[in-house]
């Protein structure tokens, strides 16, 4: 696609710009967190860019790499008509230090994805707005999409019912049986081994 | 309208207007059954199908049941219809408390049911893990032909007094379905070569 794009970053930012590529014709390029704001700032500012639609924002998590999580924007330009990946790397093997500066100044639809990816991820954005818990309630301990958060594990708000109380095996695979309905799921394998 | 059919009712012929003898709690019991008054707690995907259900094709009105009513005061019958995650426990949890006896809870579809997929930290797998449940409807989302065996379900449990859970069995097997469906895949496979080798004398 452009290379315009990545040419203006690269040689506005220099060093900070830690890698770049256009695989199948996405443009994408790793910045070094603490220019993460400035490269977002020019992005939207510089006329030849003029990147005005903020598209998508998210974390990943990496656990076997150093720094262990990815932050991913996408942005679109509609003007120009092309679109840009930037990323950036943060957070130690426990998952601490993931600090990025907020861009919710800059693109204001970042702001709910910035708390989506700080509840479910743990990345802190500093400089945002409000930064709550926006699917996750504010009981809940943890982040719920790192590696390390066991997959069964849940947080329940009420307390469930015991079995006594239920008159009946609350802890059920689907009531209909192993072999009928959805055969997938972990319990249901469980079960099966067992 | 229904008829009165325990074994415990007389009805007698014969004088000009007819009447019957009952106990008090089996007329309780036939009056309610026909006029149970919904709330439904529509989460997720399985409202569409609550909707055709409630709609003209289905239309549970013919079962009496077609007054929904969006105060769990007024209301004896809770559909839970979808997905129930565990940060809406607690608004589920409240609106059951806030119904008045006696009340009724349908499981409509896997999810309410069972958790059905949602195998993780999102969702509580079964509404019956924080409230009383009567009916299970299984199905992802069940046709409106097993709601209505489910609502046939509850309102023979309302007659009987009985409140031990009931599940929804499913008209066919779909673990049958799925081998019958194997099977003739491999028989048209089978078929299909053998044709060819049929023919090829021909070509
Ligand atoms: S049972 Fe299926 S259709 Fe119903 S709420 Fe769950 S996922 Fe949706």
């Amino acid at each position: 696609m452009s290379k315009l794009v990545l040419d203006k970053l690269k040689e506005k930012f220099g060093s900070d710009v830690l890698e770049t590529h256009d695989q199948f014709g996405d443009d994408t390029a790793v910045v070094a967190p603490r220019a993460w704001k400035a490269a977002c700032e020019f992005l939207r500012s510089d006329p030849a860019l003029d990147f005005n639609l903020f598209v998508d924002l998210c974390g990943v998590d990496y656990p076997e790499r150093s720094p262990r999580f990815e932050v991913v924007l996408h942005v679109y330009s509609v003007s120009k008509r092309h679109r840009i990946r930037l990323k950036a790397r943060v957070g130690d093997a426990e998952g601490d230090e993931a600090e990025l500066d907020s861009v919710a100044s800059v693109w204001i639809g970042a702001n709910w994805f910035e708390r989506e990816t700080f509840d479910m991820m743990g990345v802190v954005f500093k400089g945002h707005p409000d930064l709550r818990r926006i699917l996750m309630y504010p009981e809940f301990e943890g982040h719920p999409l790192r590696r390390d958060y066991p997959a069964q594990k849940t947080q329940p708000l009420v307390a469930y019912r015991t079995e006594e109380e239920a008159g009946l095996a609350v802890d059920k695979v689907a009531p209909f049986g192993l072999d009928e309905g959805m055969s997938f799921g972990r319990r249901i394998l469980q079960a099966k081994d067992n | 309208m229904g008829e009165l059919t325990s074994a415990r009712q007389v009805t007698l012929e014969g004088s000009e207007s007819g009447f019957a003898t009952t106990k008090l709690e089996d007329l309780l019991g036939w009056a309610r059954k026909y006029s149970l008054f919904n709330y439904p707690f529509v989460t997720a995907c399985c409202g569409m199908e609550f909707m055709a259900v409630s709609s003209p094709r289905y239309d549970f009105a013919r079962f009496g049941a077609e007054a929904p009513r969006f105060s769990p005061r007024q209301s004896d019958l809770l559909w839970v219809v979808g997905t129930i995650s565990q940060r809406q426990a607690p608004v589920l949890r409240r609106v059951y408390e806030q119904m008045m006896d006696p009340k009724w809870v349908m499981a409509f579809g896997t999810c309410a049911s069972s958790g059905g997929f949602y195998d993780n930290y999102t969702t509580v797998a079964g509404i019956d893990k924080i409230i009383p449940c009567d009916i299970y409807v299984p199905g992802c989302p069940p046709r409106p032909e097993a709601v209505f065996d489910g609502l046939m379900l509850i309102q023979d449990k309302i007659t009987s007094g009985n409140r031990t859970p009931a599940i929804v069995k499913p008209r066919n097997d779909p673990a049958t379905a799925l081998v019958k469906l194997r099977a003739s895949a491999e028989g048209a496979v089978l078929e299909g070569k053998r044709g060819r080798r049929d023919e090829e004398p021909g070509r």
